[in-house]
């Protein structure tokens, strides 16, 4: 018999919530004595009343955090193996570099000739994202993916805008991430839904009949949100173009095509990357991130400032706000640099060999563990899935009214994270299953013998499925009165 | 390097059992026309000690706060990060984990931005936060999204005194959302008159301000609310042990820079977004929420909630595209939060004052040198004006081993943004005072 992946150690006592620690007059802070005379503050200006800060010993909240860390699952821990997540292992030398002081301490506003080393790191990071993406320029200032594709719609903007109009529409597949939709409506567009066919790819000729000189582009991912590659990619891209579009490179899905194809190649104009996805930077719970967005020469002066530049005479390096196109600032300072480090770190190791060999062994652990499995979740759609398969529990479902959560949560007791389930929208029962590259054959094929067992079970025991998981530290959560019943804070 | 573990006997199996005989067979669906013909032009792959000492060689080449004296600021300052606060966010079942998506499995992550949001209600005297936005400037440009959302009001008007990198951020933002921020001038380095008429979404107001002076938050408020706008204040979380919380002040939002919380200065990023706001509004925060709730057995657990306002979810509707957030930095934040407390808080609140003050006495003593707005109160940073540029005094100081802070627009090129945070001591201090004489003499 296994158990959930995350247990508790320690004494039973120290439940609750850092503040159900607190005692007066406990401390774990320690200050200098103040070495000057102090200051007043205006009277009207003070704060009266201190706020509710626990106050606790430095031990306590040792104790504390460490037990919430035991009660939490890492890809340290093993397979992670959400569907368009591409949770991979971190490696550790991206942390030990990110630490060295010359990068962890430099101000963001330290003249250039003071940071050099971290110009240059910004500059080859984003010559490499280039060549990676067969784009021609590069910003590596939005934060997030999310931030990525704002930053990228608005460039699409930007071109639109110095062509006359600024247009109306983007589209976006029906099977698209939600970043997408909710990207162009802050862009201040509005989206326009295109149809999958059966085979799940872009229904082109629904795409031709809606592509007009209203549309200013499309978003796309290649491979797609079901794991599937366009096929009819240069036709897509085409379309799009014969209506002076432009075409949106969403990268969630890059890791399968790394050093194969590129989306420059493919008719794309505009690329964000995910670096906690292909590059392996830690995902911190949520986050940070780094979305990074490349764009062909004819786009690069709509690119966000202040952006690195390199003097050929002296071979310094110098941040630059000289792009009178441009359209502005994305972030406070220069993104998410501790992040860029890392992926510095994972793609310089790599090199383009390694950075191929990634998006390969990404592609057969895919495809090995969908040929453990399409026998009891046949996959979604027939074509051969690249670095992720979408499969379906629906029949299942109809069978034994055993339901993809209730799966993903055996599989919890059986050991193992269990996939991304419901997403993508369009896929009933879906179970969205990206092992990665870094997983190793009898991971997968643990993971495979799990999710069968559960599907046996579903036959013969299904009430061990909906009473799943009863080996973590909670069980089902009640989501439905977390909303009904706010409560935010303590 | 590789970190995929596969040997070439897994390799052939792997594909037999997929009916394949070669990698290359995967890849067949991609048409031969789009194919990469080539290796990609980068350098080889290279071992771990070779990354090492690359990046050792490429750090080395910058100067930081670790070689210089720190009085730099302007939205990110050099404040001192115990040792607890990496030791536990630094965990890896923190930072190796993805979004809480199987809240069964990532109770830690989920109940730690629980205490990070009361935390922030705490500190800012507001009923709601979310987990995290990416930073300061991005939060901005959420809360003005959120205060647009008040139907009919769709004008921005900021203060002058707000950080230019926010107003530059939040003027992105309006290209996409379609305004464009006004900016109202500030009068001697503050407060000033705004016209909130019936179509003004929010006033933003930054406290302590760009210049590191204390407004008049609530007389700047009280006008946003006359005029039926909403009050968004930019504020410093580390002044909030002595200076009065936004929520008692009146403003509506608060956003702020959380890299003062425990992160490093890391050139910029990745830092901490921070929002909150009433909870009249928490229908329309952007990004993840985590609610209290029991499971089937009546224990206490922690989920994301409110999802129906969020991309995944809402997707063009939503009240925002964020998905990714900086949760990572809100751990710190929570860990170092409950370090310091509230008398902790407080006590670095009175340091920073101090320091402040007593460093602005000394540098201007030195002849020519001046503050800028003279008279104002400040918190933890203020600017001087200098008899010279301000940039070449900088540089010559970053000789004498002090980053002596920011050069500011503002004066000609002559005004020096100088922050002074709780590490810097009195010997520092009088050091730079000394320095500073030496290079303006």
């Amino acid at each position: 018999m296994t158990g959930a992946p995350v247990r508790t150690q320690g004494p039973p006592t120290g439940q609750g919530t850092i503040k159900d620690l607190s005692h007066p007059g406990r401390r774990a802070y320690s200050h200098p004595a103040l070495d000057v005379p102090a200051a007043e503050l205006p009277d009207e200006l003070v704060r009266r009343d201190p706020p509710g800060l626990p106050e606790v010993a430095e031990r306590d909240i040792v104790s504390h955090y460490t037990r919430l860390a035991q009660m939490n699952y890492g890809v340290d821990a093993g397979v992670y193996p959400l569907g368009s997540c591409s949770m991979k292992y971190n490696p550790k030398i991206a942390e030990a570099v990110a630490a060295l002081p010359g990068f962890q301490r430099a101000h963001p506003h330290q003249p250039d000739h003071t940071v050099q080393g971290a110009l240059e790191l910004l500059w080859r990071l984003e010559r490499a994202l280039c060549e990676i993406t067969g784009m021609a320029r590069a910003t590596l200032q939005p934060p997030a993916g999310a931030c990525g594709e704002l930053t990228g719609l608005l460039i699409m903007r930007a071109h639109h805008v110095k062509q006359g109009s600024p247009r109306m529409r983007v589209a976006i597949p029906d099977s698209s991430h939600g970043t997408n939709p909710a990207s162009v409506r802050l862009a201040g567009y509005e989206a326009l839904h295109i149809p999958s066919d059966s085979r799940g790819l872009v229904d082109v000729s629904a795409l031709e009949k809606l592509a007009d000189e209203d549309v200013a582009g499309l978003m796309l991912t290649n491979p797609n949100t079901l794991g599937l590659f366009e096929e009819e990619i240069e036709k897509i891209t085409s379309v799009v173009h014969g209506v002076g579009g432009l075409v949106y490179y969403d990268g969630a899905n890059l890791n399968a095509i790394l050093g194969r194809c590129r989306p420059g190649d493919m008719g794309f104009d505009i690329v964000h990357i995910n670096t906690h996805k292909t590059f392996a930077t830690p995902h911190g719970g949520g986050g940070p991130g780094a979305g990074p967005v490349g764009v062909t020469e004819d786009l690069v002066p709509y690119l966000p400032v202040p952006s690195v530049e390199r003097d050929e005479m002296t071979g310094a390096f110098h941040l630059s706000a000289n792009r009178p196109h441009s359209i502005g600032r994305m972030h406070g300072f220069h993104g998410n640099f501790g992040v860029l480090v890392r992926a510095y770190a994972y793609v310089f190791v790599h090199g383009g060999e390694g950075l191929r060999a990634v998006g390969e062994r990404a592609v057969l652990n895919a495809n090995y563990l969908a040929e453990l499995v399409r026998g009891t979740f046949p996959m979604a759609y027939p074509g051969r899935p690249m670095h992720e398969f979408v499969a379906t529990a629906k029949a299942l479902k109809e069978e034994t009214g055993i339901r993809a959560m209730d799966v993903a949560k055996r599989v919890i007791d059986l050991g193992y994270h269990p996939s991304t389930v419901y997403f993508p929208l369009v896929v009933e029962e879906a179970m969205m299953v990206e092992p990665t590259e870094t997983e190793t054959r009898e991971t997968l094929d643990g993971l495979a013998v799990a999710m069968l067992q559960a599907a046996g079970e579903a036959r013969t025991d299904p009430d061990l499925l909906h009473r799943a998981p009863v080996t973590t530290p909670v069980r089902r959560l009640d989501e439905a009165r977390a909303a009904r019943h706010l409560k935010l804070r303590w | 390097m590789r970190f995929a573990p596969h040997t070439d006997d897994d390799v052939r199996e792997m594909l037999a059992r997929c009916g394949l005989d070669s990698l290359d067979q995967l890849f067949d669906q991609i048409p031969p026309s789009v194919r990469l013909d080539r290796p990609l032009d980068m350098p080889d792959g290279v071992s771990e000690m070779e990354i090492l000492d690359d990046m050792r060689r490429l750090s080395a080449l910058d100067r930081s706060a670790d070689d210089l004296v720190c009085f730099a600021g302007s939205g990110a300052y050099d404040h001192y990060v115990p040792s607890v606060v990496w030791a536990l966010a630094g965990r890896s079942e923190f930072y190796t984990s993805y979004t809480p998506y199987q809240p069964e499995l990532s109770q830690g992550v989920l109940q730690a931005l629980f205490e990070y949001q009361s935390m922030i209600c705490e500190l800012t005297g507001l009923e709601v936060s979310n987990a995290s936005l990416y930073d300061g400037a991005t939060a901005l440009g959420e809360a003005v999204n959120l205060a647009r959302s008040a139907p009919g009001r769709d004008r921005v008007l900021v203060s002058s005194a707000v950080d230019p990198r926010y107003v530059e951020t939040l003027r992105t933002y309006g290209r996409g959302a379609g305004y464009e921020p006004e900016v109202f001038p500030a009068e001697d380095g503050r407060g000033g008159r705004p016209e909130v008429g019936p179509d003004v979404a929010g006033l933003v107001v930054q406290h302590p301000n760009r210049f590191g002076i204390l407004e008049p938050a609530r007389e700047l408020f009280g006008a946003a609310h006359a005029g039926g706008a909403r009050a968004i204040q930019v504020f410093d979380p580390l002044s909030l042990g002595v200076l009065a919380p936004p929520g008692e002040l009146r403003a509506d939002i608060a956003v702020a820079e959380g890299q003062v919380l425990g992160n490093h200065l890391s050139f910029g990023g990745p830092y901490l977004g921070i929002i909150a706001t009433r909870l009249d509004d928490v229908r329309r925060l952007p990004g993840r929420i985590v609610g209290e709730t029991v499971d089937v057995d009546g224990k206490v657990g922690y989920v994301l909630t409110l999802q129906a306002r969020e991309q995944h979810i809402r997707r063009e509707r939503a009240t925002s595209n964020i998905c990714t957030n900086q949760t990572l930095m809100a751990i710190a934040a929570t860990v170092y939060l409950s370090w310091l407390g509230p008398e902790g808080l407080a006590e670095l609140g009175r340091q920073c004052a101090a320091k402040a003050n007593y460093a602005a006495s000394r540098l201007t003593e030195i002849p020519g040198v001046d503050l800028l707005f003279p008279g104002e109160r400040f918190f933890k940073e203020f600017a001087l004006r200098l008899p010279g540029p301000a940039e070449e005094v900088r540089d010559a100081l970053i000789q004498r081993g002090f980053l002596a802070g920011v050069p500011l627009p503002d004066a000609d090129g002559r005004g020096l943004l100088v922050a002074v945070t709780e590490r810097r001591t009195k010997a520092q201090i009088d050091a730079l005072a000394g320095a500073m004489r030496a290079v303006l003499a």
